[in-house]
C-alpha cells in the first residue's frame, strides 16, 4: 500500500503507539476508529475486523465447536470477542499453546510407545532389580549360609548394581535427547524434510537447471548418511519434475486450468503424479499445498505439511485419506474434499493417484507409490469426508476404520463420554 | 515340600537366587533358558509348577503358555508367570491364555515361594 505507520494513525487521530497495539492484537477496535481506519486503508471495515480478530475467531470456534455446551446456546466466538476483548485474547493464547502442547504429547506418546530401545532398557533395569532384590533378600534372611554362597550372592549383587548403574545412566542419557529432540527430527526422513522446509521446500538451483549436481546441494547440509541417501532420491525426482514442467509452464497451466491438477495433466500431457509433486512446491505465484507419499504399505515416505491439516509424526496415517484410496486402485485418479476433527469449515481438496511400476522386469515384486495433494479450499460442504491425522490422536470414536483406542475423547460422541 | 519346578528364565542372577530359595524349600527346581526349546524341557518330565517367564530367547513366554494349554497333557499344569511388563493388557493377555499366577517384577522371594506352594496345593 506504500502507507507509514505515522500517516495512518495521523489519518486515524490516534498516536502511532496505538496504532501499534492494534497492529499486534493488544487492542481491539471498533465504532468511529474502525470507520477511520477503514478509509484510511481504503478497504471495507468488516476486512480490518476480520483481519484484526479473524485468527481468535478461528481459533474459539475450533475449541467451542470441540467442546460443545450440553445445556443449550452458547455465545459465539464473536460475542465473546466484543464483549471480553481481554478474556479472548488470553484464551486464544491458550487454545494456541495446548495445541502446540497436543502435538508434543503426541510425538512423546508415540516415541514411548514405538520405541524398542526404551521398551528393552526399561526392561532391562527390572530384571536387574528384581535379581538384586532376590539375592539381597537371601543374604539378609539367611543367617546359616554357607561362605561359598555368601561370596557368590554377593558377587551377582555387585554384577547386578554395576549393571543396574550402566543401565540407569543409558536412560537418562538417551531419555535427555528424547526430550531435546521433541521438537527435532530423529528418524531421516524427517532431518530430509527439515531440511526441505529450511530452503522453502524449493531448490531453486534445480529449477534453473534439472541437471544441477544434486551431491553439490547436500555437501553443505547437515545431514546423516541415511538421510542423505534419502535425499538424493528426492532432489534426483525434483530435478525431473523441474525438467518435465519448469516453472513458467508450471505457472501458465496452473493459471489456465485454475489449479485444477487433473486439468493440468491434460494440458501438459503429463503424469498426474508430477503434476501433484510440482504443485506442492512452495512459489509465490502459486497457493501453498501440502503433499504425502505413501509406499505400497501405505507407510509415509514423503511429508509436506500444510497449516490445519495434521500429519501423523511416528504413527500410521488415517486410514479414510483418499491417499489410500488411490492406494488401492492405481492410476484412477482421486478427488475428495476432507475435513479434519477441530477444524469445523476448514476444508482440503484432495488430489491422489498411485503409480506401479517394475524395476524388476517380470520377476520382480511391481513398487507401488500414491501421492496425494492437499490444497486449502474457500467452500463450506457438507458432504466433505470426515478424517483425521492417526488414529491415536483423532477423537472420532465411531470412526469405522479406527485400529486403535485414541489418546482424546470426542465430547461430541455421546458413546465416548 | 517336595515338589519339582521347572523354572523358564535367561536371566542368570535370577536363575540362581530363585533356585536357591526353591531348593532350600525343598524343591526340586530344573532351569530352562531357551523360549524356542522349553516345551521339549516341559514333556521332558512333567514338573508340579511351571514359573515362565515372558521375555524369553526364540519365544515369548505367551506362546509357550499357549502351548501348554493347547497340550492334553499340560492344559491343567500349573504356570506362574513373572514379567517387568505389569499392566492391566498383559494381565488380560495371559488370563485370556489361562495363566495360573501372573507376578510382576521386581518380586519378593516370600512372594514368588508362596506361589508356588499354592499353585502346587502344598
Amino acid at each position: 500500500m506504500g502507507l507509514k505507520q505515522v500517516d495512518v494513525a495521523q489519518a486515524c487521530e490516534i498516536s502511532p503507539a496505538y496504532l501499534n497495539l492494534i497492529e499486534h492484537n493488544k487492542r481491539s477496535i471498533g465504532g468511529a476508529l474502525l470507520s477511520r481506519l477503514s478509509r484510511a486503508l481504503s478497504i471495507d471495515p468488516a476486512d480490518v475486523s476480520r483481519g484484526v480478530e479473524g485468527s481468535v475467531v478461528a481459533a474459539m470456534d475450533a475449541a467451542l465447536a470441540r467442546y460443545p455446551d450440553p445445556v443449550g446456546a452458547r455465545e459465539s466466538s464473536e460475542d465473546i470477542i466484543q464483549r471480553f476483548p481481554g478474556i479472548a485474547r488470553v484464551l486464544h493464547q491458550i487454545i494456541t499453546e495446548n495445541q502446540q502442547l497436543a502435538k508434543t504429547i503426541e510425538v512423546l506418546s508415540d516415541r514411548l510407545n514405538q520405541d524398542t530401545h526404551l521398551s528393552a532398557s526399561l526392561h532391562n533395569m527390572l530384571s536387574t532389580v528384581t535379581s538384586i532384590r532376590s539375592t539381597s533378600g537371601i543374604l539378609a534372611s539367611d543367617e546359616d549360609l554357607d561362605a561359598d554362597w555368601q561370596a557368590r550372592f554377593h558377587r551377582n549383587l555387585h554384577e547386578d548394581s554395576q549393571r543396574l548403574a550402566d543401565a540407569a545412566n543409558g536412560l537418562v542419557t538417551y531419555l535427555d535427547g528424547l526430550s531435546d529432540s521433541v521438537s527435532a527430527t530423529s528418524l531421516p526422513q524427517e532431518e530430509v524434510e527439515a531440511w526441505l522446509e529450511a530452503r522453502g521446500w524449493r531448490i531453486v538451483e534445480l529449477e534453473d537447471d534439472p541437471d544441477h549436481d544434486t551431491r553439490e546441494l547436500l555437501s553443505g547440509a547437515s545431514l546423516g548418511g541415511a538421510a542423505r541417501m534419502i535425499a538424493l532420491g528426492l532432489l534426483h525426482r525434483y530435478g525431473e519434475d523441474a525438467r518435465a514442467l519448469p516453472h513458467d509452464l508450471l505457472h501458465k497451466t496452473a493459471i489456465a486450468a485454475d489449479f485444477d491438477p487433473m486439468a493440468m495433466a491434460t494440458a501438459s500431457n503429463l503424469p498426474l503424479a508430477v503434476v501433484l509433486r510440482r504443485l506442492a512446491v512452495d512459489r509465490e505465484d502459486v497457493p501453498s499445498a501440502g503433499l504425502v507419499i505413501c509406499d505400497a504399505s501405505g507407510t509415509l515416505t514423503f511429508r509436506k505439511e500444510i497449516d490445519g491439516f495434521a500429519l501423523p509424526r511416528l504413527t500410521s496415517a488415517c486410514a479414510v485419506w483418499p491417499l489410500f484410496d488411490a492406494l488401492r486402485q492405481p492410476q484412477m485418479p482421486v478427488r475428495q474434499l476432507v475435513e479434519q476433527p477441530g477444524q469445523p469449515g476448514r476444508l482440503f481438496d484432495c488430489t491422489a493417484i498411485s503409480d506401479i511400476r517394475w524395476p524388476g522386469g517380470y520377476d520382480g515384486a511391481g513398487v507401488v507409490e500414491a501421492v496425494m495433494l492437499i490444497q486449502p479450499v474457500d467452500v463450506s460442504d457438507s458432504l466433505a469426508r470426515a478424517i483425521g491425522s492417526s488414529c491415536r490422536t483423532c477423537p472420532r470414536q465411531t470412526c469405522a476404520a479406527r485400529r486403535e483406542p485414541s489418546m482424546q475423547v470426542d465430547r461430541s460422541d455421546p458413546a465416548a463420554l | 515340600m517336595d515338589g519339582h519346578v521347572l523354572l523358564i528364565e535367561d536371566e542368570p542372577n535370577i536363575i540362581e537366587a530363585i533356585r536357591f530359595i526353591l531348593s532350600r524349600d525343598g524343591w526340586r527346581v530344573d532351569v530352562h533358558s531357551d523360549g524356542a526349546s522349553a516345551m521339549d524341557a516341559v514333556r521332558r518330565r512333567k514338573p508340579d509348577v511351571i514359573v515362565l517367564d515372558v521375555m524369553l530367547p526364540g519365544r515369548s513366554g505367551y506362546d509357550i503358555l499357549n502351548d501348554l494349554r493347547q497340550s492334553e497333557d499340560f492344559a491343567d499344569t500349573p504356570v506362574l508367570m513373572l514379567t517387568a511388563r505389569g499392566q492391566q493388557k498383559d494381565r488380560d493377555i495371559a488370563e485370556r491364555i489361562g495363566v495360573s499366577r501372573f507376578m510382576t517384577k521386581p518380586f519378593s522371594n516370600g512372594e514368588v515361594l508362596d506361589a508356588v506352594r499354592e499353585l502346587a496345593g502344598k
